[in-house]
Order: structure tokens, then C-alpha cells, then sequence
């Protein structure tokens, strides 16, 4: 068990709490650092897809765990991402600018797309999302000259002002570049006045308001950095097939979305690493067994939309925290061992909520 | 009249077929705790919610230090110097309470997008100062204990306070209680009677409350005003508003309203 003497307001801001932190996160950096080196070609690339997941996750995370929005459309700002990505590569712009462009217009549009969530909320603001998913990737497959239209469109290799990243271990190391960047900017924004007011808005939008909360203003920018997010997510992903259609992002890439941070556990930012660790390994796993499993069911389509529909049924129901509340729960147990009890971490239900005001 | 904080003249709300706030004028004075009085359904909280702009009066208008509310978004209200408490808790229930109050020191928020996404010198020193002032209310409401624990896992009269302290965070010049003592045992209400003397004393903040307790109201108001049927029925101390015949047959009815229920004993 561990207890941290506090002795100045600093140590509450800092990233790394405690020694612990500083040693498991350096670990942690250090593997992945060397990881080209341990894995075979084929789980490094994985490992990539865990990284470009994780950066999405994290947009759909701020959206969702902590802004309170759901948004069933997200596929669609990853392949805003894609093909801005596949189209300034392509025309010759280096690949960071591209990478930033890629964010930007993400983020334009996500703007747009987070009108309607002024207005609405819950299911309706879902299926306004859905609907947008819808139009984009119909724009996907009808603006050929951008896109290619369905037959797809071959995107080059990213070029980083003359250095040419077209192996797996540079890429895999532009990635993690990209997705340290990324996660260091979302856990600062947390740490800081629009994280708390996102906070804010996800618990109690009335009272966020009456605190000086603009909630127009924080949904739309909880919206556009999140799309900014899936977007160079999105860009990455387009780098990393070297090939994209419209099919790629269509409503079940939007689910396997939303699947992520579910699983991954809703409302923290480990969540979204673990969920994405979760997406890319299942099919694997899946795959393993199906030599296992009789003919009948190891071969029959839809077996990983059906698994998948059991373990979020299960998470739901059982560990509504997801992987991460999971963890937590085991870390506490063998940190207060032998005195973890059941119901640690049930919350009392809230309080009557006025309903008057809403 | 330079003392005058708060102004509402002729306010009206109108919901449908209601009108659940009929012609009220009131004006609070810098530096004094009002309190409105009245049986469930007076428009007390629509009055609240009028002032902070939940709702639009229908007809009338409240004016604060001169300006016009009408003029100003909801969440300006805040910084206008207007902190409200909610009936039934309107807290951020999955944040802690350092992070709740922390979100009450919104309205002085200095930072950038960019510097916070850089967390730049400049952001960490505005985090440590909101901090600062932050503890000073948490020493003020003997929170300290609670500084960590998530709100979802407090207990009722915890809430409450951690609610007010939010409310303080934001500095208001003029502060909106509503029910303050409710769900409150005896020990707990004592406790917020002498926060909200020392709130108007020490700290100088106006205070315009909502309460049914009338021990603590005779204990901390200047002034009382009742409703009833949304419409006022006295204005006074509240020694005097206690003794008004009106108000006394709002809560407990007419005189031949009691004898018609006393039980006949007949032979």
C-alpha cells in the first residue's frame, strides 16, 4: 500500500504521481522503443494498428467518456483523415503537413457535425451521427476525382521533408511519436479548465452552465478535437494499408469504434489503449480458435460479430467500467490485500436530479 | 439608491395556462441575506431560475448592479457575479470534489487552448493559483477531509456543503441558495446557518435564499419575502412577515378553514 505525502499544490497537477508511475511509464516506453527488435514483422504491424487505434480511441474517449456525446459516426472522420492524407500525399506535400491538414479539416467538419449535438443528446444525437457516417462515405464513393470513388485510391509512401518512412519500423516509429504526442495533449487538456468544463458538461449541463460554462462553445470543441484526433488517426491508418476505399469506413467501423472505449472502459484514457489492444487482438483470438471449434461454427460468417456481441453484452452488464475498471479493481485487492471487499467500487444511485429544468 | 444589488420589477412567467409568477418587485441590498418564503408551488425557484436566466420572465425584468439581465447569455450570469445552488444537488458527480470546486473557479480562467494542450508555465502557474483560492473555501467549509473522494460517494449533507463551496469558488458578489437546509439534520443545518452569517460577514457576499426552515430564517435573514399562488403577500422582517395574517393563511389556512376540520363532539 502506498501513501503519498503531499506538500505542495504541484504534486496534484503532475502527470506521474508517484515513483511507480515514473518506473511502470518509463518501462512501458522503453519496450516499445524496442520492440522492432523482439516482435516478427507481422506483430509489429499490429502493434502499429494497436497505436493508430489508440489515437482514434482517444478522440472518441474525450467525446464520449468525457464530454458525455455519443457520436455512432466516427468512421467518418477517420476517413475525412484518409483521404485528405492519401490526397496531399500523393500531390507531393510532405507528410507532416499533410498529417496536420488531415487533423484540421477533420476537425472543420467535426464541427459541423457537432451543430445538431447543441441541440440534441443521448439516442437522437447517435442517430444524427449515423446519419452523417452515411453521407460521408456515400461522398467517399461519388467524388471519384478525390476519392477514386469504389475502386479506391493508392496513397504513397509518407515522405517527412525528404526522409522516405516506407518501412515497417520507421513508420512504427511515426506512429509512436504521433500517439505519445497525442495522449501527453489530451491528458494536459484534462488536467486544465476545458477538461474540467468537458467534465462539466458530461455530469450536469445546468449547472455547468450556471458555473460560466459556455456550453455551446465546449461541445463543439470537444467535437473538433476529438474529430481532429480520428482524423490523423485516419491518415495514419491510410499510411499504414497504403490502400483505402469508402468501405473502410462505414457504419461497422464506427461500431468497432464506439466497441473500443466501451470495453476499454468509458471515462478513462488507459480505456482507450486497452480497447484498442482489445480490437486488434479479438480477430486473432477468434482465429486461433476456430481450428478448435466444429466446422459448423469455426466456419460459418459472422462468428467475430457474434463474439463481439457477447463480450460488450458481458462488459455491460458486468464490469459497465470496462477493462480498465477491471484493472483497477485487481490493483486495489492486491494493494490492500487482504481487505478488499465486494462493492468497493459500486456508487451509491444519484440523488433525485431536478427534471424541471431540463 | 447605490445599495440596491438586485432588482425584479414586475416580473411574470407564464407556462401555458400557469402563471407561475405573477407581478413581483423586489430589491435586495448589498451586503444582506433575503430570503423568499412560501408554500410548495409560490414560484420561489422560478424566481431563481429567472435570475439565472434558465427561464425568460415573460413580462418585466430583473436589472443586477444597473445592467439588465435580459441583455446576457446564461452562462455570463456567472460572471456577472451571480453563483447559484440547486435544489435537489447538481454537482459533477464522477469528479472529485477539488475537481468540482476547481470548475466553479471557471469564470477566471485566463489559459488558452494551446497553452493548456502545451500545460506552458504560464497554465500551470493559473492552476496553482486557482488551487490556491480554492483552499481557502475549503478552509473556510471544513472540506478538507473530502478533498479527494469522488461525490458520487459522499453522503447527502456532504453534497451540500461541497454544493456552496462550489458556489463560493467563483467569487460571486451575490450568491442564490435554494433550500439550503434541506435533507439536512438539526447538527448540519446549524452548521450552514453560521456559514451563510459568515459568508455576509466575512466575506461580504449578498445572499438571496430559497428555505422553509423558519428557525434558521429568523436566524440569518434581514429580510423575508413570501409567495404564494406566485404572487407576493408581505415584504418585512421576519418577525413581521411571521405575524402577517396572509401568510399565516397561506400555510396554514383560513380560520374557518381549521374549525370546519375540528372533529364535532356532540353529546
Amino acid at each position: 500500500m502506498r501513501f503519498i505525502f503531499k506538500t505542495d499544490y504541484a504534486q496534484d497537477i503532475k502527470l506521474a504521481k508517484h515513483g511507480g508511475h515514473v518506473f511502470w511509464y518509463a518501462t512501458l516506453m522503453l519496450a516499445m522503443l524496442a520492440a522492432p527488435w523482439v516482435f516478427s514483422e507481422y506483430w509489429l504491424a499490429q502493434l502499429t494498428f494497436v497505436l493508430i487505434y489508440a489515437v482514434v480511441g482517444l478522440g472518441l474517449m474525450l467525446l464520449s467518456g468525457f464530454t458525455g456525446l455519443f457520436s455512432l459516426g466516427h468512421a467518418a472522420f477517420l476517413g475525412v483523415g484518409a483521404y485528405t492524407q492519401a490526397a496531399l500525399t500523393n500531390a507531393g506535400v510532405p507528410a507532416p503537413i499533410a498529417l496536420a491538414m488531415a487533423g484540421l479539416i477533420s476537425a472543420a467538419v467535426g464541427m459541423v457535425v457537432g451543430l445538431p449535438a447543441l441541440r440534441v443528446k443521448g439516442i437522437y444525437l447517435a442517430i444524427a451521427t449515423l446519419a452523417f457516417g452515411f453521407i460521408v462515405e456515400e461522398v467517399f464513393a461519388r467524388w471519384e476525382r478525390v476519392t477514386g470513388g469504389n475502386a479506391g485510391i493508392h496513397i504513397k509512401a509518407p515522405d517527412v521533408f525528404g526522409l522516405v518512412l516506407d518501412t515497417d519500423v520507421s513508420f512504427y516509429f511515426a506512429c509512436l511519436v504521433v500517439t505519445v504526442l497525442a495522449t501527453v495533449g489530451v491528458l494536459n487538456l484534462l488536467r486544465s479548465p476545458t477538461g474540467r468544463a468537458f467534465v462539466a458538461i458530461r455530469d450536469s449541463e445546468v449547472s455547468a452552465q450556471s458555473m460560466g460554462i459556455n456550453l455551446a462553445r465546449y461541445k463543439t470543441l470537444s467535437f473538433a478535437i476529438s474529430a481532429a484526433l480520428a482524423g490523423i488517426g485516419g491518415a495514419l491508418y491510410a499510411h499504414k494499408l497504403k490502400f483505402i476505399s469508402p468501405d473502410q469506413f462505414n457504419i461497422l467501423q464506427s461500431v468497432d469504434l464506439v466497441l473500443m472505449i466501451v470495453i476499454g472502459g468509458i471515462g478513462s484514457i488507459h480505456g482507450a489503449f486497452l480497447g484498442a489492444i482489445f480490437l486488434i487482438t479479438m480477430p486473432q483470438l477468434i482465429n486461433l480458435t476456430k481450428d478448435w471449434l466444429p466446422a459448423t461454427i469455426g466456419q460459418a460468417p459472422g462468428l467475430q460479430g457474434l463474439v463481439y456481441g457477447l463480450v460488450l453484452i458481458g462488459f455491460v452488464l458486468f464490469e459497465p467500467l470496462g477493462l480498465y475498471g477491471r484493472w483497477l479493481k485487481l490493483r486495489t485487492y492486491l494493494q490492500i490485500f487482504p481487505f478488499y471487499r465486494k462493492g468497493m467500487f459500486q456508487r451509491q444511485k444519484s440523488y433525485l436530479k431536478s427534471d424541471r429544468l431540463k | 439608491m447605490s445599495d440596491i444589488l438586485l432588482s425584479a420589477r414586475d416580473l411574470s412567467v407564464r407556462f401555458g395556462g400557469v402563471l407561475a409568477v405573477s407581478k413581483v418587485s423586489f430589491d435586495v441590498r448589498r451586503g444582506e441575506v433575503f430570503t423568499l418564503i412560501g408554500p410548495n408551488g409560490a414560484g420561489k425557484t422560478t424566481v431563481f431560475n429567472l435570475i439565472s436566466r434558465l427561464y425568460t420572465p415573460t413580462t418585466g425584468a430583473i436589472t443586477f448592479e444597473g445592467t439588465p439581465l435580459a441583455q446576457h447569455a446564461p452562462h455570463d450570469i456567472a460572471k456577472l457575479g451571480i453563483a447559484r445552488t440547486f435544489q435537489n444537488i447538481e454537482l459533477f458527480e464522477h469528479a472529485s470534489v477539488l475537481q468540482n470546486l476547481l470548475i466553479g473557479r471557471h469564470t477566471h480562467r485566463q489559459t488558452s487552448l494551446w497553452s493548456e494542450l502545451l500545460f506552458t508555465r504560464k497554465t500551470r502557474a493559473a492552476e496553482i493559483a486557482a488551487r490556491e483560492k480554492v483552499e481557502q473555501v475549503i478552509d473556510l467549509l471544513d472540506l478538507q477531509h473530502h478533498r479527494e473522494s469522488l461525490v458520487a460517494g459522499l453522503p447527502y449533507g456532504v453534497r451540500k456543503v461541497v454544493e456552496l463551496a462550489r458556489a463560493l469558488c467563483t467569487e460571486p458578489k451575490l450568491l442564490l441558495l435554494d433550500e439550503p437546509s434541506s435533507g439536512l439534520n438539526v447538527e448540519e443545518t446549524d452548521d450552514m446557518a453560521f456559514w451563510i452569517d459568515d459568508i455576509r460577514n466575512e466575506l461580504g457576499i449578498t445572499v438571496l435564499m430559497v428555505e422553509h426552515d423558519m428557525a434558521l430564517v429568523s436566524k440569518v435573514s434581514d429580510r423575508v419575502l413570501a409567495m404564494n399562488q406566485g404572487e407576493v403577500l408581505a415584504l418585512g422582517t421576519p418577525a413581521e412577515v411571521q405575524r402577517h395574517p396572509g401568510v399565516i393563511e397561506a400555510y396554514l389556512g383560513s380560520v374557518e378553514d381549521v374549525a370546519s376540520l375540528r372533529r364535532k363532539v356532540t353529546a
